[in-house]
């Protein structure tokens, strides 16, 4: 947004330059802003300013027990109950090599572990999603559907379910449509919001929120011009939800999101210089628009093949990294892993309570993430102003 | 250890933003930018750490095209302290400062005790090793700056360029902040708005209007009555500092009320014709 925003002013300027000094009036009331905010802070180093973070590996930590935690209760619970216990012996028995032929296996290893680590993956993926499109964008409202992702990858998958686009995947139909779409919309916006050699912020927000808005009418035109039938499992994949979740679905996605990571844990530093603003990150010998092309690519391919195995689920991408950051702070290095296990176990969570608050029917699970989701974050945000994890 | 500007030209869109500019920072030295908004300074900074692309002209770090090498090896070089200015991540004093190190560091490198040992040696030596583990964002403006310098100190730099440092903050600040600087032994270049502060501080001073520079060379012989006419379209009066004889300015106003005395008028040197040129 910045460089936009500088950019105009010095048009401005060099408009008005004949004007004397034109920014007196507006630099006299900073000026008594700022010693208001000094007489206020008089008291130095009061116990609130103080910011010491709890130590990483302590929070990974207990992020870890949350999401262990959170696996086996997500494993255990359902129509048929199993102990923590029982769970357990049954992965310890698949991994040390010895399944047994009991139910309590088919149940654990056959359906509820790849639903509960396939939700794992897509939390993960879409909360590290969410942490670095509110970089690249610099806005706290951004979320990992804003680049057009989750819009682009909708009409794939509804032309898919409607009109069985391409039939000749097989099983694998609805991923190839929905990665194909989000690709499509993700380049369509990559495109139109570049502005000669530049990708700016701001344009990317108007541009991914405009061609959001058209992909959407797509998929409207697309359930209006299909059949009843159709509607009804295109309308339950818009909402999201791990209802078909199966073992073959679990690779792609988990690949995607551990080269991902790989690769922005390598960017940290350079992702919190970004933070910073263009200049003081150009200032800090980062490649801006390298930089912010790489991070569109990387989010947007995560995301996308998260999509087509869970449809869209919302707020999770927005939500949970503000909740890290309020934790750990904004140094990446941190938000990053944090919000790996967080998301994960956020996600994990959130699927068990869609499927067990009805049961035996399912919620979907954007209607969980959203219930959990807002409360907690317009919570966190009251308690003291609030700007990107800051208390101010 | 010298910056030089040659023929330097950067537009903006179709509009040429500075033309054909020649800078000199020798080594050690402290030179200001001065000329009024929109007259190019914050534009040519830019081109240095590449917000913008020269169309013209060259920039030479010793003597190297700076442009032509790495971004990180210009970083490990050239640390830049801006305006202050709001960040909206929270992050600590530290981790802040810390932020400085990242072009010395690769991939997937941690902070070392190095690093460490850096970062706090350069908060000392700005005098914010009292604030370490205080939320950035509730830091006074003087005390964002002062962050803001250690930070281009822990990037280990040996030249500075600032972009208008002490825009908002009051006097005792404003000094502070310029005294930190010209006492790291680096080579400074400098935007500034403060003419006074300006002659008090630097050793060498360009005068830009419209992208061009008018005249550069010793505060004392840039900034006249003319020069800053000429630039500014401000009518203005300058005395010498009364320490460092260095040029002060004086604002005046054009529709001059007589003094309680009535004896500002019949002082000879502030004539009655007061319509200001321009």
């Amino acid at each position: 947004m910045e460089d936009v925003e500088v950019r105009q002013a010095d048009e401005q300027r060099a408009g008005s330059q004949d004007l004397p000094s034109p920014d007196v009036a507006p630099s006299s009331v900073q000026d008594g802003e700022i010693s208001i905010r000094r007489s206020r802070t008089l008291p130095r180093v009061s116990s609130k300013q103080r910011r010491a973070r709890l130590p990483l590996p302590v929070v990974l930590i207990a992020c870890l027990a949350l999401l262990i935690v959170a696996v086996t209760l997500g494993v255990g619970i359902g129509s048929v109950y199993l102990s923590p216990g029982s769970v357990w012996h049954v992965i310890v028995d698949h991994l040390s090599g010895r399944p047994k032929d009991t139910v309590a296996d088919e149940i654990v290893w056959q359906i509820r572990l790849p639903r509960v680590f396939l939700a794992a993956v897509v939390g993960a993926a879409l909360t590290t999603a969410g942490t670095v499109v509110q970089v690249l964008v610099r806005n706290a409202l951004a979320d990992p559907f804003l680049l057009g992702v989750s819009s682009g990858a909708s009409v794939g998958a509804t032309a898919v379910l409607l009109f069985g686009a391409f039939a000749s995947f097989g099983i694998w139909a609805i991923s190839v449509g929905s990665v194909l779409g989000s690709m499509a919309a993700m380049a369509a916006v990559f495109l139109v919001s570049r502005q000669g050699r530049q990708l700016a912020p701001t344009q990317l927000i108007l541009c991914g929120v405009v061609l959001s808005a058209l992909f959407e009418s797509v998929t409207s035109f697309l359930i209006f011009r299909g059949n009843p039938q159709a509607t009804q499992s295109v309308l339950f994949w818009l909402l999201g939800s791990f209802g078909n979740a199966n073992r073959t679905q679990l690779p792609i996605p988990a690949i995607a999101l551990v080269a991902g990571i790989i690769f922005l844990l390598a960017q940290g530093r350079s992702l919190n210089a970004l933070a910073m603003g263009a200049e003081p990150a150009a200032s800090l010998g980062v490649d801006v628009q390298a930089m912010r092309r790489n991070l569109f690519i990387v989010t947007s391919l995560m995301v996308g093949v998260a999509v087509a195995v869970s449809g869209v689920i919302g707020f999770v991408g927005l939500v949970v990294p503000h909740i890290v950051r309020l934790f750990v702070g904004s140094d990446h290095r941190k938000v990053l892993p944090v919000g790996v296990l967080f998301g994960a176990s956020f996600m994990v969570i959130g699927d068990l309570l869609a499927r067990t608050i009805v049961a035996p029917q399912e919620m979907p699970i954007g209607v969980i993430t959203a219930f959990i989701g807002a409360p907690v974050l317009i919570f966190l945000i009251r308690r003291r102003p609030y700007l990107y994890g800051t208390s101010g | 250890m010298s910056l030089d500007l040659i023929g330097l030209s950067v537009d903006i869109g179709k509009r040429r933003i500075v033309d054909k500019v020649d800078i000199a920072v020798p080594n050690g030295s402290f030179v200001g930018l001065l000329g009024p908004n929109g007259s190019g300074k914050s534009t040519i900074l830019k081109a240095i750490y590449r917000v913008y692309r020269p169309s013209r002209g060259q920039i030479l770090l010793d003597g190297a095209d700076l442009l032509a090498m790495k971004p990180k090896d210009v970083a490990q070089r050239v640390a830049v302290v801006a305006q202050e200015s709001t960040v909206e991540f929270d992050l600590t004093v530290l981790e802040m400062v810390m932020i400085g190190r990242t072009p010395h560091k690769r991939a997937f490198d941690r902070d070392d005790e190095a690093d460490r040992a850096l970062v706090f040696q350069a908060m000392e030596r700005v005098g914010c090793d009292h604030l370490v583990d205080r939320s950035f964002n509730t830091l006074s403006g003087g005390e964002k700056q002062r962050v803001l310098i250690a930070r281009a100190i822990a990037q280990g730099a040996d030249h500075l360029i600032l972009d208008e440092p002490t825009n908002h903050l009051d006097i005792r600040y404003q000094m502070e902040i310029l005294e930190l600087v010209a006492e790291l032994n680096v080579t400074v270049l400098a935007a500034l708005h403060d003419l006074s502060l300006a002659a008090l501080f630097c050793d060498t001073v360009y005068l830009l209007a419209d992208g061009l520079i008018v005249t550069g060379g010793s505060p004392a012989s840039v900034i006249t009555i003319e020069t800053v006419r000429h630039a500014y379209g401000a009518d203005i009066l300058i005395v010498k500092h009364p320490e460092t004889g260095t040029p002060h300015l004086i604002p005046r106003r054009s529709s001059r009320p007589l003094g309680p005395t009535g004896l500002a008028s019949s002082n000879p040197q502030f004539p009655s014709s007061t319509s200001a040129p321009n």
